[in-house]
């Protein structure tokens, strides 16, 4: 029964052709048998998991099911699982028992879905190919010898190897879409706002959101369905209302209008990849919609933005983690200071710590003006050039990743090219936009992903055009080799 | 040569809201540790803070109290540093743009009013507490405060005096009490004081480097840590030393402040503008909305009590000192309406010695205000005397009871019947006989002193109760003889 | 822009991050180049544009004041490394 999308499960239930107790057994199999290949989970709770499977069956039986109801799913170990081990992958965080429930989790289990296990992810989301983990890196299920992207790698490669039928993921720079990409699954980051971050544990607050991996937009559309909402525990969730992105996934595409920025066709970007987004909206224009080209000039500054924004927010974040009243404390520390800096000097990895020093460094006095306050500037001026793109067209198409999959090893000394691989996503998160990536091609083998990028709150939008593509494509229906069913 | 000190305060006044600044816990003191500290107040892994709404209202409150403009944004900020009961590691505080700025209030000192400009005045939250008696080699968290609402009010550099700090410090603990936005305890840390000091020769328009003695918790130790400060400073100067610009304690003790150990390194707090929540946007028609709940003020109150009953600018500027001594006033008027003078005599004289004796406020008075009220009543229509009026109120305070019970019980009537007076008259001038003729061999001019000896004479026959006026005439007519 | 390791030292300070002497010229490298690349930003002039702290720029959502939190020490508790008493304990420290 791996292998079927979500909704399939979800028909499937139903009918009471399939218990979730035999989805969630066949999951849990899956994960134990491939997870030392992959290691894409940090934890499994199998005995949890079949207790939820159970409460399900129960509430099928009742025929008082909802459509997420018995569907397995795995949350990357970002959100808060009370009373679970909820780690960001980091050594600071290992022994970590959450004492409540993430928002986007709560309702999630209200909808009736079933935990299977946290997944892996870079430490504290910091990162682009999952290699910045306490418990390891993730592989690619399409080369094991290649990294899943990052930071949600965890997520995308149990989606991507059908361990789940969909994952919880965050996405701050990149981080649902560029492994999204890298694995050959769908990932939504959805507009900033739009799922509550209450419980979703911050690296860059005005950046983070959270959202779904998935085989399919409408698998993404379900999940989104019950992640969204106003939560009156975030300041920053909006009050906005949710559509029902199912309803929409069918709507005709015939007149819609894409844009594509040609800043975004650099010479960075693989020829395949440029060639399959090319491709792909030659058949979108085919189904009726019509592409122009539209202009997003400063999209060169995006990275430097974004590195100042994000650090000088996990600079601060970070710094509840002094070893006082959770997570690592040092042994025998002499005095007050010796705990805070030998603590956290041990409690978080290189990556981590370079990121709290530059975001400090960026706030620190004489500095403040050059780089925080210039960024934020910046940051409105990518924001209102997307705007104005978004005036002409109904959604913007780029590649996500200027490359495929990228060999393990091969970037982690070098960390100004590991950010370089978030080029295509970045802007995105700095404008609070919503933006999906679908897989759309392959090279040598491995997945090429393409992004939708929309309106503010037009995730049903983005959903229904991805939709409309996965109809006419089957790209995302391809399993990676060497997992079997 | 002489000096002339510039003195600004900082104010940090709890507000008294039911849940914290940030979270739902309680905002409450005194309780067991860390019991009121809920996981955002914890600063846990993945909380958020979300304002409470009543800590605007507050802080709009006060900045329309002291004539200080409403920002129509005000951001929120973090100020980081690491400190052991600081969870997040930051504060949030506001920054650049405050809620409250540009304000200012009137200061009474030796008769005359200053004019002293309300910088700002902004919201933050309190960190937790360290407690380090009872604990051997370490030191325990306690993070109950934490989150708890503040507003932090800050003065220009416009005081000129310890005097005048503390008249300030006064107007402004007089004014949050009235307002209600906090309880003003400063024994809880309700109300704490930073004090900036500096020095500099008299008429000289620049500033001396300044120090900032931190968290004085009485009107009494601020006037005498920046007296000292002040002193200190001069001492400095004048023997060819500069003063270094630091953090300063008061030490109530000794008497005297020292620099904060701990805390010398120059802090570089990383302010900025907190991600985790919006501006704070209000409009006219808010704040139009608090400007119509706001209470009359203490010098609004003080012009009405002068111009309805006819009080003086002392004693209307002693009853509105704190709201409840005005309210307490007010009600007692109730009782006697045509006396508004007595009754403010006997609220400043028996029951403030009476509150003062036993340390009490005025809101734990053993006599209620319509009490005071009655009593007033019968002294002003002559059934009891002034003094016998201090003894009635002496049985209200310690026993309870009605006025007229008091009176008609111990028999304390005033005797105003001129031939019971006459009787005790004749009685004394026959019982006195050499004092009678000495009064009546001396000289017109001399007998008015001399009629005090039989008044007292009287008096004390009639255990006080005979009316002093008529016993005077009576006394005077028959000496004549 | 070259950084240096004292620089390294002071920053590691104020972020309070125990950085092993031999770890100081690694940082040093890797953040002249980070900042070399956030250098780039300088290009643009930004004189006239305002800062954006919040993608959405919405107003802040308030809370009323009512208390719905309850005493969970306990809960909190169990996954601090050291308490006594109810109380997070530290070494000791001067104020």
């Amino acid at each position: 029964m791996s292998g079927y999308t979500l909704a399939e499960l979800s028909r499937l239930l139903r009918e009471r052709a399939i218990s979730s107790t035999e989805i969630v057994k066949s999951c849990l199999e899956r994960a134990e048998r491939h997870n030392g290949a992959l290691n894409c989970f940090i934890s499994l709770f199998p005995e949890h998991a079949l207790e939820q499977a159970k409460a399900a069956d129960s509430i099928i039986a009742a025929g008082k099911a909802g459509p997420l109801t018995g569907i397995p799913v795995a949350h990357k170990d970002i959100f808060c699982t009370a009373g679970f081990k909820t780690s960001c992958a980091s050594k600071m965080l290992d022994s970590f028992i959450a004492p409540y429930q993430a928002t986007a989790m709560a309702k999630l289990d209200a909808a009736g879905t079933v935990m299977i296990g946290k997944t892996n992810m870079d430490e504290f989301a910091m990162g682009s190919s999952n290699e910045n983990s306490f418990y390891g890196p993730v592989s690619n299920p399409w080369d094991t010898e290649r990294v899943p992207g990052g930071s949600s790698g965890g997520s995308a490669c149990a989606v991507s190897a059908r361990i789940v039928p969909a994952a919880t993921a965050t996405d701050t720079g990149g981080s649902i879409r560029q492994p999204a990409a890298l694995c050959g699954v769908t990932g939504l980051k959805p507009t900033y706002g739009r799922v509550s971050r209450y419980g979703m544990i911050a690296y860059a607050s005005s950046l983070d959101q959270g959202g779904p991996i998935a085989q399919t937009a409408q698998d993404a559309a379900m999940l989104l369905g019950s992640m969204s909402g106003f939560d009156p525990k975030d300041a920053t969730s909006a009050d906005v209302r949710v559509d029902n992105y199912l309803d929409a996934l069918n709507n005709d595409i015939r007149g819609l209008k894409i844009g594509v920025p040609r800043e975004y066709f650099t010479p960075e970007l693989e020829q395949p990849i440029s060639d399959a987004v090319t491709a792909a909206l030659s058949l979108l224009e085919q189904a009726g919609a019509s592409v122009i080209d539209v202009e997003l000039p400063h999209t060169d500054l995006s990275i430097p933005v974004y590195y100042v924004i994000a650090s000088a927010e996990c600079s601060s974040n970070l710094s509840r983690y002094d070893g006082v009243r959770f997570g690592h404390r040092c042994p025998e520390p002499k005095d007050i200071n010796d705990l805070f800096c030998r603590s956290r000097g041990e409690g978080f990895g290189d990556e981590v710590k370079r990121r709290i020093m530059i975001g400090t460094y960026v706030l620190s006095e004489g500095y403040y003006d050059a780089y925080y306050l210039k960024a934020q500037r910046l940051r409105r001026v990518l924001r209102d050039e997307f705007r104005a793109a978004l005036d002409l067209v109904d959604v913007i198409v780029t590649p996500t990743s200027p490359t495929t999959a990228f060999p393990l090893g091969s970037r982690i000394g070098d960390p100004v090219s590991m950010y370089l691989s978030d080029i295509f996503t970045v802007s995105v998160n700095l404008a609070g936009l919503p933006a999906i990536s679908i897989p759309a091609g392959f090279s040598a083998g491995l997945p090429i992903g393409m992004q939708i990028i929309g309106n503010y709150f037009q995730e049903a939008r983005l959903l229904n055009v991805a939709h409309q593509y996965q109809q006419m494509t089957d790209w995302h229906k391809r399993i990676p080799g060497g997992w079997q069913l | 040569m002489k000096w002339e000190s510039v003195i600004g305060l900082e104010l940090h006044v709890q507000l008294a809201t039911r849940s914290k600044i940030f979270s739902g816990a309680a905002n409450r003191f005194g309780e067991s540790p860390n019991t009121l500290a809920c996981a955002v107040d914890l600063g846990l892994p993945g909380v958020l803070p979300v304002a409470n709404e009543e800590v605007i209202r507050m802080a709009v409150m006060f900045g329309l109290a002291v004539d200080a403009s409403i920002a129509g944004q005000s951001v929120f900020a973090r100020k980081n540093y690491f400190y052991p009961d600081l969870p997040k590691g930051y504060q949030i505080s506001q920054y650049e743009l405050p809620i409250v700025s540009a304000g200012r209030v009137q200061i009474q000192v030796d008769g005359t009013t200053r004019e002293i400009g309300i910088t700002r005045a902004h919201l933050e939250e309190d960190a937790g507490k360290s407690v380090h008696e009872g604990f051997t080699g370490s030191t325990g968290i306690d993070l109950n405060r934490a989150g708890a609402p503040l507003i932090e009010i800050v003065s220009e550099p416009d005081l000129r005096s310890a005097g005048e700090a503390v008249a300030l410090m006064k107007k402004i603990h007089a004014l949050v009490r009235y307002l209600e936005i906090s309880d003003g305890n400063m024994q809880e840390g309700s109300f704490r004081c930073d004090a900036n000091v500096s020095i500099r020769p008299a008429g000289e328009s620049g500033l001396g480097t300044r120090t900032e003695t931190k968290n004085i918790n009485s009107f009494r130790f601020v006037e005498q840590a920046i007296n000292y400060e002040i002193d200190r400073q001069i001492g400095l100067v004048e023997a060819g030393q500069e003063v270094i610009q630091e953090t300063r304690l008061f030490d109530p003790d000794r008497n005297e402040t020292r620099p904060m150990r701990g805390k010398e390194e120059a802090n570089d707090y990383r302010y900025f503008p907190d991600p985790d929540l919006p501006p704070v946007v209000i409009d006219n028609d808010y704040i139009e909305s608090v400007r119509r709940q706001l209470p009359e003020l203490p010098e609004q109150k003080q012009q009405r009590f002068m111009e309805t009953y006819g009080l003086s600018e002392y004693d209307s500027s002693y009853l509105v000192a704190n709201r409840e001594t005005a309210d307490y006033y007010e009600a007692a008027v109730v009782a006697a309406p045509e006396q508004p003078k007595l009754v403010a005599n006997t609220v400043m004289g028996v029951l403030s010695a009476s509150l003062n004796r036993e340390n009490l406020d005025i809101k734990d008075s053993k006599v209620s205000a319509d009490k005071v009220g009655n009593l007033v009543i019968r002294i002003a229509d002559g059934t009891i005397s002034n003094k016998i009026g201090k003894q009635v109120f002496e049985s209200l305070w310690e026993g309870g009871g009605d006025v007229d019970d008091i009176i008609e019980k111990q028999g304390l009537k005033q005797v105003t019947d001129s031939s019971e007076i006459g009787r005790l008259v004749d009685e004394v001038i026959a019982g006195n006989e050499a004092q009678v003729q000495q009064y009546r061999n001396a000289a017109p001019e001399k007998r008015g002193k001399m009629i005090g000896y039989f008044v007292g004479q009287v008096m004390k026959k009639s255990k006080g109760k005979a009316n002093p006026k008529q016993v005077n005439l009576l006394l005077a007519e028959k000496l004549e003889k | 822009m070259p950084i240096k390791k004292t620089q390294v030292r002071e920053i590691a300070w104020l972020a309070r991050l125990a950085i092993e002497d031999e770890a100081m010229a690694g940082y040093a490298k890797d953040m002249a180049d980070i900042l070399a690349l956030v250098e780039q930003m300088q290009a643009v002039d930004t004189s006239a544009v305002e800062p954006l702290a919040h993608p959405l720029e919405i107003a802040a959502q308030l809370r009323p004041d009512s208390v719905n939190e309850e005493n969970r020490r306990e809960d909190f508790q169990q996954t601090a490394p050291q308490t006594r008493d109810g109380f997070y304990i530290v070494p000791r420290f001067v104020e």
